[in-house]
């Protein structure tokens, strides 16, 4: 400790100014309410608009940027020093291969599955009974909530 | 404690955390790293299993329900709500921090029990959602919806919606709990006395990752 100079700012002044913590809940905020409006926007024009891969796509995007957000500013990261962020940071990185591994991994399944199991494949194609009891139309008013 | 180093400073050199900030909050880190690898080892599992299957439920036709809201088709707003008691209780956790930085024992109070307040009614948005999902006739091994293009769906969909929120709502019941504990603390002057609130900055970690799963969690069960 002793031979780090400690600057007056570290512990008495508000090392923590709340200005960017507002401004941080407002984007949060802000991405939430936009991420509610593209899936009302989806459902609207019955699937057409935003198409789902794209709508799926941006989904992600926002959600990348609000846990950049909450990491960085709530948890402080940012104002960490560079071996603290990297020490969290590059484990992090294992997410990448771990995410698209395993999601290859079950659509190959699945494709497989597809092609060779027939009889599993006839057998998802089989819809439900129609007077299934909680289809959107026959929602009963008196229903549990 | 976080100090500000000047630049150049030789962090490798031994005698100082080369990380700048204390063991306790370096050790609140790591831990919530090992966390986040837990939570999405359950995620992935989750997407591995989806990409696997030919069909899904539509989370628009599952999650549409208000409370006390009857026969209303209102997909996302509940959870969005949610969402926004989460982040708010975020917001008044860092404030917590902000008022300990500052020695400021009574706002430290406040916010806190501002926070606690937040988690509360998070807890009770999921318990709600939880038994309306019930009385519809989902639950772990019982999934009553179908798939979006109208074939049987498996109960995949309701075991890995269980799972995993009920798993994070774990998790913020004991984050609540963690900070009813800091807040005594806080009332007894424990932190006052010993001269910094680093404790609330821990808490506070583990109450910001809570709501950062959440994102996730939000993502990849109501809106893909």
């Amino acid at each position: 400790m002793e031979n780090i100079k400690t600057i007056d700012t570290g512990h008495h002044e508000p090392h923590f100014d709340t200005k960017p913590i507002w401004r941080t809940f407002w984007i949060l905020l802000g991405i939430t309410l936009f991420e509610l409006l593209l899936a009302t926007i989806h459902i609207k024009t019955d699937g057409k608009f935003p198409p789902k891969l794209a709508l799926n796509g941006m989904y992600l995007i926002l959600t990348c940027a609000k846990a950049f957000y909450i990491i960085a500013e709530f948890m402080h990261l940012r104002h960490e020093i560079k071996n603290m962020i990297m020490t969290v940071a590059i484990p992090a990185t294992l997410f990448i291969w771990f995410i698209i591994a395993f999601l290859w991994d079950g659509n190959s399944y699945r494709e497989l599955r597809n092609r060779y199991d027939r009889h599993h494949f006839e057998q998802q194609q089989v819809k439900a009974p129609p007077t299934e009891e909680h289809e959107p139309a026959a929602k009963k008013p008196g229903a549990a909530e | 404690m976080a100090q500000m180093a000047p630049a150049g400073t030789k962090w490798w050199s031994g005698g100082k955390s080369p990380f700048n900030v204390e063991y306790g909050k370096l050790m609140m880190w790591y831990f919530l790293m090992s966390d986040a690898f837990t939570f999405g080892a359950f995620l992935i599992s989750y997407g591995s299993i989806r990409f696997a299957t030919n069909g899904w439920p539509d989370p628009n036709e599952v999650f549409k329900a208000f409370p006390f809201i009857h026969g209303v088709n209102l997909p996302l707003v509940f959870v969005s709500l949610m969402t926004f008691i989460l982040i708010a209780s975020s917001v008044t956790m860092v404030l917590a921090v902000a008022a300990g930085h500052n020695n400021d024992q009574k706002g430290v109070t406040k916010y806190m029990i501002l926070t606690i307040i937040g988690g509360l009614m998070f807890l009770g948005c999921q318990a709600w959602e939880w038994t309306h999902l019930h009385g519809e006739g989902a639950w772990w091994g019982r999934n009553p919806f179908v798939n979006a293009d109208g074939t049987v769906a498996t109960t995949n969909f309701t075991n890995f919606f269980f799972t995993i929120t009920g798993f994070h709502g774990f998790h913020v019941f004991s984050g609540v709990i963690i900070n009813i504990i800091m807040l005594i603390k806080n009332l007894r002057g424990d932190f006052a006395k010993r001269g910094h609130y680093l404790m609330i900055e821990k808490a506070g970690l583990y109450w910001h990752f809570v709501d950062l799963v959440w994102v996730f969690v939000f993502t990849c069960f109501y809106l893909l």
